[in-house]
């Protein structure tokens, strides 16, 4: 059984220019501030970053997989998983604090700290709160996950 | 040239109906880091939210430009998750604007929906609106 503070996940994830390549691709989102040194200097940044939506995409990816160990094993067609019961991510909020700086050569390491920040018995709710840091500093802020459908005891006196 | 306060409460109209391929949510799932591709990841739904965002970007009388816009922050609430075969339409209002000296604070909040119009998941985009330097 879980309790508020516990860590549920943690991970670390280590980006190169690869990996913002890699999500430009996949999202679409082709701004050079995320490819080019010359262009993210001309608009005063510090380098190249990481998309502050592919920061949020991977800082929920130690939930999701904590979630999908609580579920039963997958049978069935997709839409029959999708729609079945059972815990699953039903909200996912981050504020963009800082800047993750992805060097051409040395990449950035993002360090991922899942912890159970409220439960909530009755409904079945927990908020999992993320902190996530690169350099040493958090540059999510407010990162915050709410798991529903869980089975959770009440809480125990003592 | 200050943000348009005739904005706030305007709603655009739905974006073109976004098809998700298991090709798509797989490239997108091993971008993010996923480890399952069997149904999109959470943040997959920024796709939706951007396309509805880029009208917004590409309208003539907010007031601001793309150059001076920098996402603050953003928020999902997810009523299932998407999964391949899917068709969405993100409809967005811009729910709120506060102004904060020359800057402001634009909140656009989509809704969006699958092929028979049930909801899958809502979009809240918050935008840091700089003053045209």
């Amino acid at each position: 059984m879980i309790a508020v503070g516990d860590v549920i996940a943690e991970r670390d994830v280590h980006l190169t220019r690869d990996t913002l390549r890699a999500y430009a691709e996949a999202s679409g989102d082709h701004n050079p501030i995320h490819q080019d040194d010359e262009v993210a200097a001309s608009v005063g940044l510090p380098g190249v970053i990481a998309h502050g939506m592919l920061t949020m995409g991977l800082a929920v990816q130690p939930v999701v997989d904590w979630v999908a160990a609580l579920r039963p094993a997958p049978s069935g067609s997709l839409s029959e998983r999708s729609e079945s019961k059972g815990p699953r991510i039903t909200g996912y909020g981050v504020r963009f604090t800082r800047m993750v700086v992805v060097d051409a050569e040395t990449g950035a390491d993002v360090h991922i700290t899942a912890t159970v920040g409220a439960l909530d018995a009755e409904a079945g709710t927990a908020r999992i709160d993320l902190t996530v840091t690169a350099a040493g500093e958090t540059v999510l802020g407010k990162a915050q996950v709410t798991v529903s459908g869980l089975a959770l005891d009440t809480p125990e006196a003592g | 040239m200050p943000v348009n306060p005739d904005l706030q409460g305007r709603t655009y109209p739905p974006t073109a109906p976004i098809r998700v391929s298991a090709e798509h949510i797989a490239q997108f799932a091993a971008a993010v880091g996923a480890s399952d591709a069997s149904s999109a990841p959470p943040t997959y739904a920024i796709v939706v939210q951007q396309a509805a965002l880029d009208a917004l970007l590409a309208d003539p009388t907010t007031g601001f430009e793309i150059r001076n816009v920098v996402h603050g922050e953003q928020r999902f609430a997810y009523a299932r998750p998407i999964v391949a075969g899917d068709e969405l339409t993100g409809t967005m209002t811009i729910s709120s604007i506060r102004t904060l000296g020359a800057n402001a604070m634009l909140t656009a909040e989509t809704l969006i929906v699958d092929g028979s119009g049930e909801t899958v998941a809502t979009a809240t985009s918050m935008l840091l609106v700089g003053a045209d330097a």
